[in-house]
């Protein structure tokens, strides 16, 4: 064609880049609208309560919620010996009316609660008193206060009023780092007795660690022999593999717990064919072995699947290519099979490790004493402990660990070359 | 979630059949969710109180399981979503949850007189009536073992021999009830066992105790798991629930025995969740079941002693074999009753977060 | 065959994948130095086997390949020396095209800046000097292809495999690999075994082709022999186009053979691969062969014959007659002004020459 388009030429006034976003704008649209159930289901499911976790674990209103004109009253309190009597009154009169009016969530009890974390044995004193402050009607407070409970001259509990009275700050995360405020008020590591957090976070990471190596040496060659197998008997792998799936977690961990224990099959074949004496039986279940067991079979598939798919689009004729060039078959393999083989192997890591570090039902089922790890801590806060801001702090901890691995692969294989399937 | 959620719609079909002759039938029936922690423990309960309501008023309970604590309460609660009517939890929940205000205020003087007259604030234990909560059971944590296996088993002492008996030990994994083992067996009167308790040096002297045992333990966490450790021989003694292991003695035969030396009982009670629905029901099936004849009755499947003075007198055979005499089974039987300690909900209140947060602690290490 | 011994010898190769069914069936074949050999047949003819076995690849079932005089059967495949280009290149995706190239020399463990000196001047061969540096797929198909071909060529092996590697080329570009290709082998003196099911292709650029078919070879010859004198049916009818007459041998003298077509024309044909009169043949005869209006003399074949579709090809017009009871005889006229007379729904004579009229089997 020479003659030139007219309606594109400068005849139009519009730019051409601006008539092109005019004619997609309805697709464009349309697209997007197709994508709004998804993102609204994101936000709702996932954006929000993520977002929710991590504002509860630097914000807390279990003292201010109760106890309004007091959290403010406070602040100008210079924390020198005790708060004036003004003060008091407002505390006495606050506690009054949280006890009378009990909102879910504003009780003296949730307060209790919140100074209980910080100051151990003072949840008591609280709730006690609540119950009979209605009775003191006039002044003066500071006095009829301690009356009831002598605990109320003591500094550190208006310190840790005042302190706690800030519904943002950064005290679950002191917690999480095994620290503590003491009593002047600054941060500083908490006894050894009860630093648990940090070791557990490592231990937990170690282990993930391990599956994962494990996952990594079985898988390999099972995805190799799925990717090399004609289809009927790689259907027929395909399916053991795929079996963890198909089974309950419950099912699962309990026939593992069959299977190993002291009396369970595995033992009881050793003592048989007289491997081990009936005294030598061997503990593989409610330690460390029986987690590592447990999780490396229910996380197996998450490894074999990234690599199988992975092998399958790897062309026989690159170790062909390889090996019609000189060669020998392990170095074929060493410098062309396995880095092809990068992009599933990545990805199998990253997702057990991830699902991993997060794994807590097994490892509290079968790890015994072992299987106390991260999650199975923030498991207890939120569900035993109802320390949901500790519970949110470990777990916004938990997840800036992840997002370092994340990035980290993302530095060295780089997340679009990842594979999953 | 390490629990089993166990949905069972309990006899729709006892309703159904039992609705003709009853006041309510064809006007309104209403269902409730009842949750309590399952087993042979639900089972007394379904039978001694759910049934006999379910037939008295058309209504239907759904059962479900749990493993204690509030936090499926508080979640609940806070979300504004109360779908549990009534919840069986221990005494130190009952009295935090009633202080958090996530649960019903319960007006103790709408409570049915005892089958004798007496009237309900007379008939009830001390203790078994809370701001938010009214007792059913006493029952109790004592330590077994399988006569089969071992024999001469002489009080607490020897749960942490393990010289006299080698082998693995069942407990429970939190800080309660082991620190109170522990002391008690260390020699401490249970009188004092608190007070000690409430000094670092008494922890530490708990924990030492522990340590003496701690990598031989295995860690139970609900209720059914204890007996089954023992019964596959992965533990020789085990901490568990006196009642768990009477059904699995009376019912399945097995050669366990229950030491008491050194039991710590504690009270379960009906606790409400605030804002749960059918509050009419609800209510009812609370004053029902706490009534004097159904806590009795409940003594009969399983050997949790009734909060009622008035059930004493009624509490006989097990209901399926009338040689055994459920008394003596009971925590409360004097012959039991030796050396006892009751839980204390108010320093478990105070120090839980505390201790457990050093059990745990100690645990990993 | 001179008296020299052949780089390559097929002797009495079978194969068989499943032990029931043999793909190739008896297969012998020499490749001198030097030379360029097509396999060449439809998909499943066994070809591609036959590459495979000598590259080491596929055991032979039975028989022996020979390489410079040496039994090869039990060599594996790295240590034969034997260059090869796949048929969708595999080149490695992980490694820069220079990378690629350095590979083979690096498992021979040349020293480093010898290595890196072939490696430019193969690029250079190959024009893609600038190159060197990018990943494989970063590059158009016939640059991947280039690389391919520099890739395999790079340790100066004495033989190069090439399996259909232009198959994923667009027409012109692969007219155009074609031609580069041949230059190489000519260039470097290559010996070089080539598989394709493209005839064009074959014809292009083979010393000789070996038709395969059904895990037999039908013709091994060099492309004219191949075209002017196909062997059988299969072969004539594979290679080119051709018109096929059915018919029945009446007479056959010398080299001449009378024929009884089964519409009742009576054609004169060469003898090629005819026995016995009353044999059932195939006549073939090429489209270009056959004369339009010829002068009787010039002709042993002559018979009026039906125009039913012009086709324009520019040089040529595709004529399509029938004849002898044949309605798809087709015929290139040359687009000179003397046919342009032609019409749909003529009566044209149509003549052909004895030797170019072929007596095949039926």
């Amino acid at each position: 064609m020479t003659t030139a388009n007219p309606s594109i030429d400068q005849t139009d006034t519009l730019p051409l880049k601006q008539k092109l976003a005019k004619t997609t704008a309805i697709q464009r649209r349309r697209a997007f609208l197709l994508t709004v159930p998804l993102v609204l289901f994101l936000l709702i499911s996932f954006v929000f309560p993520i977002g929710q976790m991590l504002f509860n674990s630097i914000h807390n209103d279990k003292v201010s919620g109760v106890v309004p004109k007091f959290a403010v009253a406070i602040q100008s309190w210079d924390g020198q010996g005790l708060p004036s009597e003004e003060i008091f009154e407002i505390f006495v009169k606050d506690l009054a009316i949280a006890k009378k009016v009990r909102e879910v969530g504003r009780t003296a009890g949730n307060m209790a609660t919140r100074i209980n974390y910080e100051l151990p044995g003072s949840r008591s004193l609280f709730t006690k008193s609540a119950r009979k402050v209605g009775k003191i009607t006039e002044g003066p407070y500071k006095e009829a206060l301690i009356k009831i409970d002598k605990k109320w001259a003591n500094p550190q509990v208006w310190l840790t009023l005042q302190r706690a009275s800030h519904d943002l700050g950064p005290s679950f995360y002191v917690a999480a780092m095994d620290m503590k405020y003491n009593e002047a008020g600054e941060i500083v590591k908490a006894d050894e007795l009860y630093q648990i957090y940090l070791q557990n976070f490592i231990k937990t990471m170690w282990l993930a660690a391990l599956i994962t190596f494990i996952c990594v040496l079985l898988a390999y060659p099972v995805a190799y022999l799925l990717a090399i197998l004609p289809l009927r008997q790689s259907n027929l792998l395909m399916i053991m593999v795929l079996l963890p799936f198909w089974t309950s977690l419950l099912v699962r961990t309990t026939a593992w717990i069959a299977i190993l224990q002291t009396e369970g099959v595995i033992n009881d074949l050793l003592v048989y064919f007289g491997v081990i004496g009936e005294d030598g039986r061997i503990q593989m279940i409610y330690n460390q072995t029986g987690t590592i067991i447990a999780m490396v079979h229910i996380l197996l598939p998450f490894m074999v699947l990234p690599l199988y798919s992975v092998m399958k689009t790897i062309q026989p004729s690159y170790m062909r290519a390889a090996l019609s060039m000189g060669s020998k078959p392990f170095n074929a393999y060493r410098r062309v099979y396995f880095p092809l083989t990068i992009p599933g192997l990545a990805a199998g890591t990253l997702l057990v490790f991830i699902l991993a570090i997060g794994y807590y039902i097994t490892p509290a089922l079968v790890g015994g004493q072992d299987g106390l790890l991260i999650s199975n801590l923030i498991a207890y806060h939120i569900q035993k402990s109802l320390n949901w801001s500790l519970g949110a702090a470990l777990g916004t901890m938990l997840l800036v660990v992840v997002l370092i691995f994340y990035w980290l692969y993302n530095r060295l294989i780089g997340i679009d070359k990842l594979k999953f399937g | 979630m390490n629990k089993l959620v166990n949905k069972t719609l309990i006899a729709a079909a006892v309703a159904t059949t039992m609705m003709a002759g009853n006041a309510y039938a064809g006007s309104h029936s209403e269902s409730i969710t009842v949750v309590s922690w399952g087993g042979a423990y639900t089972k007394s309960q379904v039978e001694a109180y759910h049934k006999p309501w379910m037939a008295a008023t058309g209504n239907t309970i759904v059962s479900e399981d749990f493993n204690g604590g509030l936090a499926e309460i508080k979640a609940q609660v806070e979300a504004g979503n109360v779908t549990w009517n009534v919840v069986d939890v221990e005494l130190s929940d009952a009295v935090r949850g009633c202080d958090e205000g996530i649960l019903e205020v319960i007006d103790h003087s709408t409570l049915p007189d005892g089958d004798n007259g007496v009237p309900a604030a007379e008939d009830f234990l001390p203790g078994a009536l809370m701001e938010c909560a009214v007792g059913n059971i006493v029952w109790s944590t004592v330590f077994i073992h399988d006569e089969s296996k071992i024999q001469g088993v002489d009080g607490l002492t020897d749960f942490f021999d393990l010289g006299k008996f080698p082998g693995k030990r069942g407990l429970r994994k939190g800080a309660k009830p082991n620190l109170e083992f522990a002391l008690m067996a260390d020699g401490v009167d249970p009188a004092d066992v608190y007070e000690m308790l409430s000094t670092d040096a008494g922890i530490d002297r708990a924990f030492a105790k522990l340590d003496t045992i701690k990598d031989s333990t295995v860690w139970w966490e609900s209720g059914a798991q204890p007996p089954q450790l023992l019964a596959d021989g992965e533990v020789t003694m085990t901490t568990a629930y006196n009642g768990r292991v009477f059904n699995a003695i009376a019912s399945e035969g097995k050669p366990f025995v229950i030491n008491w030396d050194g039991q710590i009982w504690d009270l379960d009670l009906w606790v409400v969740p605030k804002g749960a629905p059918n509050q009419e029901a609800t209510m009812d099936f609370v004053k029902f079941s706490t009534g004097t004849k159904p806590l009795a009755d409940q003594a009969s499947w399983i050997p949790y002693g009734p909060l009622r003075k008035s059930s004493f007198g009624l509490v006989g055979t097990f209901h399926n074999n009338a040689e055994i005499d459920m008394g003596v089974h009971m925590p409360t039987a004097p012959d039991n009753f030796k050396r006892a300690l009751q839980n204390d909900f108010e320093f478990w209140a105070d120090n839980s977060d505390q201790l457990n947060e050093r059990f745990n602690a100690w645990l990993t290490k | 065959m001179t008296g020299e011994t052949p780089l390559v010898r097929f002797e009495n190769i079978q194969k068989s994948y499943d032990g029931e069914t043999l793909v190739v069936k008896d297969f012998n074949l020499d490749v001198a130095p030097g030379e360029f050999v097509t396999m060449l047949g439809p998909s499943g003819s066994g070809k591609t086997t036959c590459l495979m076995m000598l590259a080491g690849f596929e055991p032979a079932t039975q028989g022996e390949i020979y390489l410079k005089g040496k039994v090869i059967n039990n060599v594996p495949p790295y240590k034969r020396g034997i260059g090869m280009v796949f048929q969708n290149y595999a080149l490695f995706p992980h490694m820069t095209v220079a990378e690629n190239l350095a590979f083979p020399l690096e498992v021979r463990k040349v020293p480093k800046a010898e290595r890196e000196e072939r490696v430019k001047k193969a690029l250079d061969m190959v024009q893609l000097g600038a190159f060197g540096g990018r990943r494989p797929m970063q590059l158009s198909g016939g640059q991947q292809q280039r690389v391919a071909v520099a890739r395999s060529l790079i340790f100066d092996p004495d033989l190069v495999l090439m399996d259909e590697p232009l198959g994923a080329l667009d027409k012109n570009l692969r007219e155009q690999m074609q031609y580069e290709i041949k230059h190489l082998h000519e260039q470097l003196g290559l010996t070089v075994v080539y598989v394709t099911h493209d005839q064009t292709e074959a014809l292009t650029m083979s010393n000789r082709i070996a038709v395969f078919e059904d895990g037999i070879v039908q013709q091994c010859a060099a492309p004219a022999d191949l075209y002017e004198k196909p062997q059988n049916a299969f072969v004539a009818n594979f290679i080119g186009e051709n018109n096929r007459l059915m018919g029945k041998v009446t007479a056959i003298n010398g080299d001449r053979v009378d024929v009884l077509s089964d519409n009742g024309d009576v054609l004169v044909a060469t003898k090629i691969n005819v026995d016995a009169v009353g044999d059932r043949t195939t006549v073939s005869l090429r489209p270009e062969r056959v004369f339009v209006n010829p002068e009787a003399s010039s002709v042993d074949n002559l018979f009026s014959a039906r125009v039913e579709e012009l086709i324009y090809h520019g040089d040529h017009i595709r004529t399509r007659f029938t004849v002898c009871g044949h309605d798809d005889f087709i015929v290139k006229v040359p687009n000179s002004a003397a046919n342009s007379l032609l019409q749909h729904g003529n009566t044209v004579p149509i003549g052909w020459k004895m030797e170019d009229c072929l007596a095949l089997d039926a």
